[in-house]
């Protein structure tokens, strides 16, 4: 993993023979990005500049009055919210618990097959399954979490509270991303050499402090590289998981931007907002992976 | 400052593997012991349990009169250079430096004080703002051995920490840790499997063997007396030459030659090193009728590699000397080693 990791931040040269191998190489790859993300980007940046009446009869050029819609839009402005509170909390979720069994399993490493492989499967479901998983366990009537909590005196109703509803698709998006996050930071806490925490110990450094000081430090370039593959995560894959579980709701409480693309453009059929909407999103995306490649190329290795 | 008293010490790793047994070692208050023998002796084992890195499962390690198996590696007043330097490479020099001092809550002017006067001794001020990455392997090497002595601890461990320099640097960073150790006057326990290394640096030797103490003893008696076959060829460059002897009522024939024996009748293993042969007339007596095979120039030395009833023998000669093809060497029965058929030195 880790190694998968640093080399892709290498830059490699090599020296072909003939001058169109290389073309002939990339074609494949440039075919399918041309198809499948390049001509639909296009067309979204299009019809992001378009509107259509109700009927889809008539086409009109509107520049960019989707844009400044949006943005007076309380609905719009609603989403952005509740897009920051559960990518942040479901960022912040994947990546402690991660981080947190990694640390367990690396104090342990010899005997832990098992408990590795086990915590790698939820990477293998789908996110709708894993969205109706969760959905059933938190089900207010046949769900056992509920009647758990109902036991500690609380009503559990996701789809009446929208903080209820908030926890559920946390905790059901990040269940998933931790398996990918967990494996990262085990790779990366392997790649610390056992001597340094050994000088530390020698230097007086408790194990609190010696995580604080020295292995936290050392593992921020895993840290980092996985804070922003979990925020795209979050704010992209996720749809699956709030369509299987609240499905935006209830009173659009967990309505994040990208479903909401969905529901202005599938459902309320405003289709020039809905394009704008994605432009926007892939605005954020390409900001993101554009500073994850800076700084992962400039700090990446001690 | 404090000796170190080892008894009886044993480690079995939890996979029931048998690292190290029956250690008892005595190191002197300032004594410098080197812990040499070959690869999975049991000499880092050794090490990290004074350092506390490895836990004891048999016996004791006492620091300064202290008995340190309960105690945490920051308790017991002792400071490791590893093999890899293990400097932080998130810290700058002065960082690495100051961190084992900062962890102990000492005064600001004290750290700074401590950090300057082991720059100024081991000549890194000017790196003190550097990471580690940009420093050579050298520099690396004194930092590591900077961190050690800010500490001022009562003992300095080292593992094997001259392997990663090359064989030049290797032998101008001997002198220095030796040097600035007898200024500081330390105690030390070093690790290496490079004998040249230990024969030059040690106060006294420590040869182990599968876990076992083989030999103890100062660098020049280990050389002379060595306690078996093993000893003999570990340590010493070449290799002691062995070869099968009997004695026989009195006299030892070795090579063709014949030698005032001692001792009980029966097969014997002779050692001699390589510079205890000399070229002889082939009628002298004690002469074994030897064949040059290959010869090397060390510029100093030539090493003449000879078959005497065959056996590969190894001499030594002063640069220059001529070596034909048939020749006879012969050695002064004084300088005769013997040991039995299982390897042990027949007292003389
Ligand atoms: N953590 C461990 N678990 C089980 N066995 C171990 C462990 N560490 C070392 N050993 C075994 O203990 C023996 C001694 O190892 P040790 O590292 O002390 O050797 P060494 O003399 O330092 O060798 P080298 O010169 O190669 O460093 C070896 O046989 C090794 O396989
Ligand atoms: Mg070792």
């Amino acid at each position: 993993m880790r190694a998968f990791a640093t080399n892709k931040m290498q830059t490699k040269r090599t020296i072909f023979r003939n001058r169109w191998l290389p073309y002939l190489l990339l074609a494949p790859q440039l075919a399918v990005t041309l198809v499948f993300f390049l001509w639909p980007a296009g067309q979204a940046v299009w019809q992001s500049f378009l509107r259509e009446d109700a009927f889809g009869l008539k086409t009109t050029f509107v520049g960019l009055a989707n844009y400044t819609r949006l943005f007076d839009s309380p609905e719009y402005l609603n989403a952005l919210r509740v897009t920051l509170v559960f990518s942040v909390s479901t960022a912040a979720l994947a990546l402690l618990s991660a981080l947190l069994l990694a640390l367990a399993l690396d104090r342990t490493i010899r005997t832990t097959r098992l408990y590795t492989t086990l915590l790698v499967w939820p990477y293998a479901v789908a996110p709708a399954v894993a969205g109706v998983l969760w959905w059933f366990m938190f089900n207010p009537t046949i769900g056992i979490l509920p009647y758990l909590l109902e036991g500690l005196g609380y009503d559990w109703n996701h789809a009446l509270n929208k903080g209820d509803a908030m926890a559920l698709v946390i905790i059901a998006a990040s269940w998933k991303q931790i398996s990918y996050n967990f494996l990262f930071f085990v790779a990366g806490l392997q790649s610390i050499p056992a001597s340094l925490r050994e000088a530390a110990a020698i230097d007086g450094a408790g194990p609190v402090k010696r995580f604080f000081t020295i292995t936290l430090p050392l593992l921020s370039p895993t840290t980092f590289f996985l804070l922003v593959v979990t925020v795209v995560y979050t704010m992209f894959d996720t749809f699956p998981v709030i369509d299987a579980t609240t499905g935006g709701g209830p009173a659009q409480g967990t309505t994040i931007l990208v479903y909401k693309v969905y529901d202005d453009g599938f459902i309320g059929l405003n289709l020039g907002s809905s394009a704008a909407q994605s432009v926007i999103l892939m605005g954020i995306v390409i900001v993101l992976t554009v500073i994850q490649f800076r700084y992962v190329e400039r700090r990446v290795t001690y | 400052m404090a000796a170190i008293t080892i008894e009886n010490l044993g480690k079995t790793y939890a996979g029931g593997a048998t690292a190290v047994t029956g250690i008892d070692l005595d190191i002197r208050d300032g004594e410098f012991v080197v812990l040499v023998g070959p690869s999975g002796c049991g000499k880092s084992t050794l090490l990290r349990m004074i350092a506390g890195l490895e836990e004891i499962t048999e016996g004791t390690v006492r620091i300064g009169g202290r008995e340190v198996n309960r105690l945490e590696p920051a308790e017991r007043d002792i400071a490791m250079v590893f093999q890899n330097y293990a400097l932080y490479p998130h810290m700058t020099v002065r960082q690495n430096l100051s961190y084992g001092l900062k962890n102990r809550r000492m005064a600001r002017a004290e750290i700074t004080r401590r950090v300057d006067e082991a720059a100024r001794i081991l000549e890194i001020g000017q790196y003190l703002d550097r990471r580690p990455r940009a420093l050579s392997g050298g520099q690396r090497q004194r930092v590591a051995m900077g961190r050690a002595i800010v500490r001022e601890p009562a003992a300095f461990l080292f593992d094997e920490p001259l392997s990663n320099l090359d064989a030049k640097l290797r032998v101008t960073m001997r002198g220095e840790i030796r040097a600035l150790q007898r200024r500081l006057g330390t105690t030390s326990v070093y690790v290496t499997h490079d004998q040249l290394e230990a024969m030059t640096m040690a106060d006294r030797l420590v040869v182990l063997r599968g876990g076992r103490i083989e030999q103890v003893g100062t660098p020049l008696d280990v050389y002379r007396n060595p306690v078996s076959t093993f000893v003999a060829q570990f340590i010493g460059s070449p290799s002691m030459n062995l070869l099968p002897g009997v004695i026989d009522g009195g006299t030892l024939r070795l090579g063709g030659a014949r030698f005032a024996g001692t001792g009980a009748a029966g097969p014997v293993t002779v050692g001699i090193r390589a510079e205890d042969l000399t070229i002889a007339r082939p009628d002298a007596e004690g002469a074994m009728a030897a064949q040059l095979l290959t010869v090397e120039e060390l510029g100093s030395q030539r090493l003449g590699y000879f078959d005497i009833a065959g056996e590969r023998v190894v001499a030594a000669f002063p640069a220059g000397q001529v070596l034909r093809t048939d020749m006879a060497l012969t050695v002064s029965p004084a300088r005769l080693h013997l040991f039995d058929t299982s390897g042990c030195r027949i007292a003389a």
